[in-house]
């Protein structure tokens, strides 16, 4: 077997992983692996912003970090740690006028200065942008200054396990997927930034890449994740397509209608309306609809997302990728037609369980971005918060890892790492051997299941009913076979890889949504209609045990100036 | 209701481990609803009918610039190509042009990237940072949009025809995000940086066909970007000529 060895390896080249190669190429022997191109991330589809208190806007002259922290512990029906908050939100304007000085164009407001625009349940117009595409603008940058400074990247180097032996990491088992290869990697320094895992449910706004498999290994390795049950569904994904519509859509005046031609948010958010977070605004659509107040489709039911009062210059100026999508996808222009939309899973709030500096539970094994969670979000995240985390928190991880590496690292063996390249190889050889079942059968199963039983709204029989299936599908897994032998470029091999730790993502999604009996941010059980502070206001921890059910502790939530309060809207 | 109509998919089959073998269209008969992509019909023939068809993909919503490819003899992304655009019952799908296959429609990027990588495309500043952002207006942002809005994804390069017959070519795509910095009122490089692009193999090889600018998914216009740039070109040599110094 092949074998490679270097300081650091980064899995994923989204905005968390370019940004940390990007703070530690200059020092160290870095390799950045990535299953996809780089600029084929994930991080390239956001599209509304990232917030800052820059107080650019008119409107936000006396807006400030703390600020910030309030909206996004207020946004998070309080379960985010509010240290790493004030972390996040302090460092946000540095974090911006870097990403500007890097490149990234912005747009601009009259006076030179970076544009802010207003999002959902943010308290001031704090949130940057570059028209609707300020993801893939951040990602050119950071892709643009990585390959200025010579970061060694693998692109299409799928990685496929993590070797972590007595609680140290080692470093990884990747499949070149060009040449066909496994490849065993050693590592003083892992750091896994492998985005979020939206393919685990039916209906999603993610990429296909996004299934989470990052998360699934690390727990399957031995590495606790946190919070899993609070999946974020955002309010508007595209009827049929599921395609992100951005909440820049309602930042810049868009209205959502219902058939009787309301704008029902009136009922549900009567300040902020079509601007309360995104858990309340993906509730109040679906109970629109379970209601029969929707539009009614082969595709699915809907509800009417309209910008024609917008006018036609202010789309074309600040929603140009929206229209685009619309004209090419369903052929509508939403200058002159109001955008069918439902909610659709968007965003992992839970992930691997880190503290604010990216480090883990297990020693010289780090995560940051959409993966990970510190958390930052807790129960629910606000929009352009997500991109703001993956450059925080990747530039806090190249600090952490230099530390790291300066001080304690101990260095890799090789036969651990071995050991899992060897064990993927076992696996393959199984895969091969060819059962009857079809990974796109179990897989369709599995995000139909989620998406029917731990969707927006819970209850105790639904997720029981899940759990069951989950363990249904584990199970027939054991079947599984794939038809091309050939090792290069074989998608049909990766995604088979990839669906068993699928199976525990979702296993730990639903079973922390089955123990948490109350209704927090994202998390809404109708037998626990009530946010329960006594009980409830702690993380839910999840381990591994050996029969493959997770494990679940808690841990209580930091809270430094902010108290609990009633949230509305 | 709708109702699902039968499609015949030709697409190209080629591995490169197996020279041996000469690309081939392998057919496979589906039935779908019309209105599905091009990209989620090769996902159902990957899953239930082949598992061995090799593509890329990721966002499915014209974004990231993985599924470039040939449909019906015109350059586009799968993913955002209807089946039902073109009409007929027949679609044919080829690896894009002026790159070698790996297998099937997927091929090899590399000199895409080189080329890229060549005109340094990252904001060049000779002046400190300022505290907060670098000042820049309305004006000055939209002259660089759409060259902003170039995904990568190579629909320009595998139209080229210069690339065809000149492998060093720097190519659209290239000469498109040098003319994004370029343009851009707050990139510093100097004057002799176009020294690089100053010939056959730069500005100097397209052959102004615009073959670019059909291909492009994103509306971005490389050809545009050619002709500012030799227009810079001739502009830096006549000021050389008469002794006009910037």
């Amino acid at each position: 077997m092949i074998t490679r060895a270097h300081d650091v390896i980064i899995v994923g080249g989204g905005l968390a992983g370019l940004r940390a190669a990007v703070g530690l190429c200059e020092k160290y022997d870095v390799a950045l692996l990535s299953k996809v191109h780089p600029v084929r991330s994930h991080s390239i589809a956001a599209q509304g912003g990232i917030n800052a208190a820059l107080g650019n806007n008119p409107d936000s002259a006396d807006d400030s970090w703390e600020k910030h922290a309030f909206d996004t512990i207020k946004g998070s029906d309080y379960l985010a740690d509010q240290d790493a908050v004030e972390i996040m939100c302090r460092e946000a304007p540095e974090i911006v006028y870097e990403m500007e000085h890097w490149g990234c164009p912005f747009s601009r407001f009259s006076n030179g200065s970076i544009a802010q625009r207003p999002f959902g349940g943010a308290g001031y117009p704090r949130t940057c942008y570059s028209t609707d595409l300020t993801g893939h603008v951040l990602l050119n940058t950071l892709f643009e200054k990585a390959v200025s400074l010579g970061v060694k990247i693998y692109p299409e180097w799928h990685v496929t396990a993590l070797a972590i032996d007595r609680n140290t990491c080692h470093g990884v088992a990747a499949f070149d997927l060009m040449n066909g290869e496994l490849v065993s990697l050693t590592a003083k320094a892992t750091l896994f930034a492998t985005g979020g895992y939206g393919r685990v449910y039916f209906y999603s706004t993610n990429a296909l890449i996004n299934t989470g498999s990052g998360i699934g290994m690390a727990y399957k390795a031995g590495v606790p994740l946190k919070d899993m049950e609070f999946v974020q569904f955002h309010p508007t994904g595209l009827i049929g397509t599921n395609i992100l519509m951005t909440e820049a859509c309602r930042g810049e005046g868009g209205y959502l209608i219902n058939a009787k031609g309301e704008r029902f948010m009136e009922k549900y958010a009567p300040r902020a309306m079509e601007l309360a977070p995104r858990d309340i605004v993906s509730r109040s659509i679906q109970t629109e609809i379970n209601e029969g107040r929707c539009f009614e489709h082969p595709l699915g039911n809907y509800i009417r997302l309209d910008l024609m009062h917008l006018g036609e210059k202010k789309i074309r100026e600040k929603l140009p990728g929206i229209r685009k999508i619309c004209i090419d996808f369903i052929g509508i222009d939403p200058i002159r037609e109001p955008i069918p939309i439902m909610p659709c899973q968007h965003y992992s709030m839970g992930g691997i369980d880190t503290d604010a500096t990216t480090s883990t539970d297990v020693q010289g094994f780090f995560a940051a971005g959409e993966c990970a969670c510190v958390s930052v979000h807790g129960g629910n995240r606000l929009g352009g918060n997500s991109l703001l985390e993956t450059i925080v928190f990747g530039k806090i991880a190249a600090g952490s890892i230099d530390k790291y590496l300066s001080a304690a690292a101990l260095a890799p063996e090789k036969d651990i790492c071995l050991k899992a390249a060897r064990a993927v190889e076992m696996k393959i050889k199984k895969l091969l051997a060819g059962g009857q079942e079809k990974t796109f059968q179990l897989h369709g199963e599995l995000a139909k299941t989620m998406s029917a039983y731990v969707g927006i709204f819970r209850e105790h029989n639904d997720i029981k009913k899940a759990i069951e299936e989950i363990k249904m599908l584990k199970e027939r897994y054991r079947n599984v076979g794939i038809s091309s032998p050939s090792m290069h470029m074989n998608y049909e091999l990766m995604n088979a890889i990839e669906l068993e730790y699928m199976f525990d993502v979702a296993h730990s999604i639903a079973h922390g949504a089955l123990l948490r009996e109350e209704s927090r941010g994202a998390h809404s059980r109708t037998d626990f209609p009530k946010r329960d502070d006594e009980k409830w206001l702690k993380h839910s921890i999840a381990g591994i045990a050996k029969d493959g059910v997770p494990e679940i502790s808690y841990r209580n939530v930091a809270i430094t100036r902010y108290k609990p309060m009633e949230r509305t809207y | 209701m709708i109702r699902a109509s039968a499609y015949t998919f030709k697409i190209l089959r080629f591995d490169r481990k197996k020279p041996e073998d000469k690309a081939r269209f392998q057919t496979y008969r589906v039935k779908v609803i019309p209105g599905l992509t091009i990209l989620a019909v090769l996902n159902r023939i990957r899953d239930e009918i082949d598992g061995t068809l090799s593509f890329r993909s990721s966002c499915r919503s014209a974004v990231c610039g993985s599924c470039a490819m040939v449909i019906n003899g015109r350059i586009d992304l799968a993913c955002r190509t209807q089946i039902a655009s073109f009409g007929k019952e027949t679609i044919i799908l080829e690896p894009l042009p002026n790159m070698e296959i790996i297998k099937d429609l997927v091929v090899d990027m590399t000199p895409f990237w080189t080329m890229y990588e060549k005109v340094k495309p990252w904001l060049i500043r000779s002046s400190p940072d300022p505290e907060k952002e670098i000042q820049q207006s309305e004006k000055d942002r939209a002259h660089i949009d759409q060259f902003v809005n170039c995904i990568l994804c190579a629909c320009c390069y595998g139209a080229c025809p210069v690339i065809s017959r000149d492998p060093d070519y720097l190519g659209p795509a290239a000469l498109a995000k040098l003319e994004r910095f370029v343009l851009d009122s707050r990139d510093e490089r100097s004057r002799g940086f176009m020294d690089e692009v100053n010939n056959e193999h730069g500005v100097w090889g397209c052959d102004t066909v615009l073959r670019c600018i059909e291909a492009c998914p994103k509306d971005v216009r490389p050809t545009d970007a050619i002709i500012d740039l030799r227009k810079r070109l001739f502009v830096d040599k006549a000021k050389k000529l008469f002794g006009i110094h910037r």
